[in-house]
């Protein structure tokens, strides 16, 4: 592979008069557009935003293309929105499945899916094994990661798939993260310091100040916490939500950072921090297993008792 | 980095001139779809444009029941109508005298003991359930604010003892307060 790779940059180190559209970097920083919040005027300008989709007793089914005799077919019920069709109402597609030949978890489903029976069906995925949190999404009723999330092998019930509550939909189950990407910026997520560490080479921490860490560093950002808050939905624009602030407090426990003061100033006002009213959806959806309600209320009481 | 790239690569510098320059490390990536090319700037356009048809995703109607948002909503509720039937009351007692309203204490114990006991039970059942669960789970909220119970299970578990003994505080209430 890197011999391969060698031999790739090789062929290509002589090309400054070849065409932009030939050469891509590997991620492109340059478009800090793409960022921008979505502006609350265009909320005002889409006729109804909350769109309610089609139910799936109005729409087609997409059924399991060869069932076996012993099949046991499970039904998919998958919340579906074409960007190219803009005016088109969402709809609940209904997939079934024969779970013999699909594997154990939600994420094999999709990608069943979109393999053998219906191409177009978006979703994100990525590791399949819990730790980059694309594929966060709205399993029957509940915030989680597909690909951690077991299909219920109740073949009478029927599964719901929805994308993050209350966010903006790209397409399918893709929802527009650009606002809460932009949101962790804002807690400024590194290491602020003036001083230099003391022995010249690192900083040092002891074992029971690293043990604050834990619990918040695990986090992924999959963003399964901040959607389920009923706060997020109302108050999406202000207030951080529950990941953010579990990664502000992250900041704030760690003894090597010295910005404490200005990252609880940061939080100090009636949206930010304190649209935190103990709901406790965020802990107890969690695919981690983390609490950022927890998190939350160690930040207000820092903030109570300062 | 496939092999079929790499010679695709190759056949490319082959047939370049050699005087090109490009620095180390950018990799030459290729669409073989068809692809229409955008300026930035007409690219920000048709992004602005998706972004006022996005629809938002459904939330209340499709998320969960749960003891956590239930809970937490009827708290919200239920203080909304304990505070707003003070407030009301307390207006209409300041106003009473100017409209002639008798709402002294003794003559509302009277006005209530004439009632019949549907009355009087809708009546006290009207009060009692909002008051005894807002107060028993007020308490849940207090002891969150100092950071304690916030184990899943412990949420759970302080969630429908919360709701079982505001059953249990009312009816005692009700049938016999």
């Amino acid at each position: 592979m890197a011999a391969t790779r060698a031999l790739a940059r090789l062929a290509t180190t002589r090309t400054a008069l070849r065409p932009a559209v030939l050469s891509r970097g590997f991620a492109s920083v340059t478009d800090t557009h793409a960022r921008d919040p979505v502006s609350k005027t265009a909320e005002k300008i889409v006729p109804d935003p909350a769109r309610k989709p089609t139910p799936e007793s109005k729409t087609s089914t997409v059924k399991e293309p060869e069932p076996a005799k012993d099949a046991k077919i499970k039904s998919f019920h998958i919340y579906r929105w074409n960007p190219d069709e803009p005016t088109s109402k969402p709809r609940m597609q209904t997939y079934t499945l024969d779970l013999n030949k699909t594997g154990p978890m939600m994420l094999d489903a999709l990608i069943r899916i979109k393999n053998e029976m219906d191409p177009t069906l978006t979703f994100r995925r990525s590791c399949r094994e819990g730790i980059c949190g694309s594929c966060a999404m709205n399993i029957d009723g509940v915030n989680t990661l597909a690909c951690l999330c077991r299909i219920p092998t109740d073949t009478a019930k029927a599964s719901r798939i929805y994308p993050l509550p209350h966010m903006f939909i790209v397409k399918d189950l893709v929802p527009d993260m650009t606002l809460f990407y932009k949101q962790y910026r804002s807690i400024k997520p590194y290491l602020q310091r003036d001083t230099p560490p003391p022995d010249g080479r690192e900083y040092r921490q002891s074992k029971a100040e690293r043990k604050k860490l834990d619990g918040l560093y695990e986090c992924i950002l999959c963003a399964c916490c901040s959607t389920s808050c009923p706060s997020y939905w109302w108050n999406q624009e202000e207030y951080l939500g529950p990941a953010v602030l579990l990664q502000s407090y992250r900041w704030i426990a760690d003894s090597r950072d010295e910005k404490k003061a200005e990252r609880q100033d940061a939080l100090n006002n009636s949206m930010s921090l304190y649209r935190c009213h103990t709901i406790l959806n965020c802990s107890r959806t969690c695919p981690k297993g983390l609490n950022p309600a927890l998190a939350i209320a160690e930040i207000k009481k820092s903030m109570a008792f300062t | 980095m496939s092999s079929q790239r790499v010679f695709q690569l190759g056949l490319r510098r082959a047939a370049a001139p050699r005087f090109r320059v490009q620095s180390a490390g950018r990799m030459m990536q290729r669409r073989w779809a068809a692809t229409e090319h955008v300026n930035e700037q007409g690219a920000q356009d048709i992004l602005a444009k998706q972004r006022l048809q996005r629809p938002v995703s459904p939330h209340l109607s499709i998320y969960k029941p749960q003891i956590t948002w239930y809970a937490s909503s009827l708290n919200r509720i239920t203080g909304v109508m304990l505070s707003g039937g003070l407030y009301l009351f307390g207006i209409a007692y300041l106003a009473a005298p100017t409209l002639g309203w008798h709402l002294e204490t003794p003559s509302m114990v009277a006005a209530v003991a004439a009632w019949p006991v549907w009355a009087k039970v809708t009546a006290k059942s009207v009060a009692a359930f909002p008051f005894f669960f807002h107060a028993l789970n007020g308490i849940r909220h207090l002891t969150w604010d100092v950071g304690l119970g916030f184990k899943n299970k412990t949420v759970v578990q302080t969630g429908w003892t919360a709701v079982g003994l505001t059953m249990v505080c009312s009816a005692y209430y009700i049938f016999f307060g």
